[in-house]
């Protein structure tokens, strides 16, 4: 928009008003942000009486203590495990249902996707009791694919919209010729669709690994050994622990969300586009 | 759609074709149909629907999840949790939430998004900032914030000590404590509706407002009268993220305050999880389970039905 100003604003009170309104907001986002990732620099001590600050004296320890704790890795390690469960069984099932729909026309696929989307219209949180019992029954509790199975069932309803959209823009006639020159239908998705539909997947994975990277209800549902715990999971026992030495606590968490932010950094197109996709079907 | 269009006559012509011509061709589609399909289905049949059903199934009784249920009592559990003061706490709370995102963090998103939309140095990197929250887990977002708010430790406190004030302890008020989870629940999410509405105004048709300019439409009134009509749709959509997120917000109250105290800031979500899960009352958790789930899709059908038509 700022193409179509004739003549460049001169300073005026509207670009420092909004300057000042810019700033504001930033320090909001960052002063918490900052605070704890200081304040695990700092003593309990100077914690008290300096949140906001530089430390006068960094205290490395709080972090190496952590970092060199088989524990921290342990929650790590579950986390990825659980997470990289999730995303690869969501993007093969989610896929092969979407290229059904896509490109097979059978009696009841509109019902059976319409059944599919469903998902969309409550939060996990609903059934989570008799979600537990199923897993209970299943004989799943306390185990990664008790967590992870009932993520995938519940990230199947965006993921397959959305690659569903994208597999029906590949054209037609690819497919087509492909047929007649004697290529399957499983052929076809495994040498054709899949590889021309990573942004897709990426796309689909992104959301997929962020949610169940930061899940923390089902996994407190299913889980009760400490020793499976993802960190989300981890990082509330720890604080439970140290419940006021908030130097420890604060080291802990920076390390913990430090894995996300760098993948941010990493990713950032891919993560906003991922996440606002999803929005966009709705 | 187009080339689906294009596409479909020759599929339905191919079908028409006697098997004999085209035998492996179907046999093709039949295996992809029995391979393809089945999973995604018997998955989601299995953790999201049967669950939801046997919700309904499991509130008619009153069961501590050990073997099977006996106890039947009809609609007693809903009875239960309508009778409960702490459910309409929560759905009071829940309401507090909408209206909070309504009224603070939608106008917020879109200032934001209409600062941030024009190129300038630095946009990017404050878009990258103010999205940020929204990327980071609710739990270690909810533990930071019950540091800002520690009464000793915290960050508020220390503003308070400076001016020579006792500082208060924000969440274990049940003054304080609901204002105190708003506050992150703006924090958190506004960057993502402030994204919305930069993906949708960067896809703008910018010859409509460059029209305007030419008409001779100030900026505001460019504003008012053409760009922000041209976002309703998107606004609509902000809308019902924000309701349906405050529908199903659990993981930041629980490191805040665990919706308490006196259960002044529990969600639907944290109550049913403080009241159902945690003393495994089955059938009266199943009960609050299967109100929002009524809430929810009514919401949701509703919504679509009034708001969301054109899309």
């Amino acid at each position: 928009m700022s193409n179509v100003e004739t003549t460049p604003a001169p300073f005026d009170s509207a670009v420092l008003f909004k300057a000042a309104f810019l700033a504001v907001v930033s320090i909001f986002v960052l002063v918490p942000l900052l605070a704890t990732l200081l304040g695990g620099f700092k003593s309990l001590g100077e914690l008290r009486v300096n949140p906001f600050g530089l430390p006068r004296h960094w205290e490395w320890q709080n972090y190496a203590d952590i970092l060199f704790s088989a524990r921290y890795w342990q929650l790590l390690r579950n986390s990825l495990v659980i997470s990289t469960l999730t995303v690869t069984l969501t993007l093969v099932v989610a896929s092969m249902a979407a290229f059904t729909f896509a490109h097979i026309k059978f009696y009841g696929s509109s019902m059976l996707l319409s059944y599919l989307t469903l998902g969309l219209l409550f939060p996990a949180a609903t059934a989570v009791l008799p979600l537990f019992i199923k897993v209970r029954d299943l004989g799943l509790l306390d185990t990664y694919f008790g967590v992870a199975l009932p993520q995938v069932a519940f990230s199947l309803a965006m993921s397959v919209l959305l690659l569903r959209r994208f597999f029906k823009d590949i054209p037609y006639e690819l497919l087509e010729a492909a047929l007649v020159d004697g290529c399957s239908y499983i052929k076809f998705f495994r040498y054709v669709t899949l590889p021309l539909s990573r942004p897709i997947l990426a796309t689909v994975g992104t959301i997929t690994f962020v949610n169940s990277w930061n899940a923390y209800l089902l996994p407190l549902v299913m889980l009760n050994t400490d020793a499976l715990y993802p960190w989300p999971l981890g990082i509330m026992v720890y604080q439970g622990e140290y419940s006021s030495e908030w130097h420890l606590i604060l080291a802990f968490i920076t390390l913990t969300i430090l894995p996300t932010i760098i993948l941010f950094l990493l990713a950032q197109k891919h993560i906003v586009a991922g996440l606002t996709a999803g929005a966009v079907k709705g | 759609m187009s080339r689906r269009i294009a596409g479909s006559p020759a599929m339905g012509v191919a079908s028409l074709l006697p098997l004999a011509v085209r035998g492996p061709r179907w046999d093709g589609r039949f295996t992809v149909l029995i391979l393809f399909l089945p999973p995604a289905l018997v998955l989601f049949t299995l953790f999201v629907v049967l669950p939801v059903g046997e919700a309904a199934w499991y509130s008619a009784f009153n069961w501590n999840g050990f073997g099977r249920p006996t106890n039947w009592i009809g609609f007693d559990n809903y009875l239960f949790v309508l009778e409960t003061r702490a459910f309409w706490l929560a759905l009071r709370n829940n309401g507090l939430i909408i209206a909070v995102s309504l009224a603070i963090q939608l106008p917020l998103a879109l200032t934001l998004a209409l600062m941030l939309a024009e190129r300038f140095r630095g946009a990017m990197a404050l878009r990258m900032l103010f999205f940020m929250p929204y990327i980071l887990a609710e739990i270690a977002t909810g533990l930071i914030f019950s540091f800002v708010y520690d009464g000793d430790y915290g960050l508020v406190a220390s503003v308070w000590r400076a001016f020579g004030a006792e500082p208060p302890h924000l969440l274990a008020s049940t003054d304080t404590s609901m204002l105190a989870v708003l506050i992150v629940v703006v924090w958190k999410y506004f960057g993502f509706h402030m994204m919305l509405f930069i993906a949708a105004l960067q896809s703008l048709d910018k010859t409509l407002i460059e029209a305007a300019r030419i008409d001779g439409a100030t900026r505001s009134q460019t504003l008012r009268h053409v760009v922000i009509p041209l976002l309703y749709p998107t606004i609509r959509l902000s809308v019902f993220f924000a309701i349906v997120g405050s529908l199903q917000l659990f993981d930041l109250v629980m490191p805040l305050t665990r919706g308490g105290p006196a259960d002044s800031s529990n969600t639907m979500v944290s109550f049913l999880y403080n009241n159902g899960i945690s003393r495994m009352r089955v059938g009266y958790g199943s009960a609050i389970g299967v109100i929002l789930f009524v809430i929810c899709v009514t919401f949701a059908i509703t919504y679509k039905r009034w708001f969301m038509r054109d899309e």
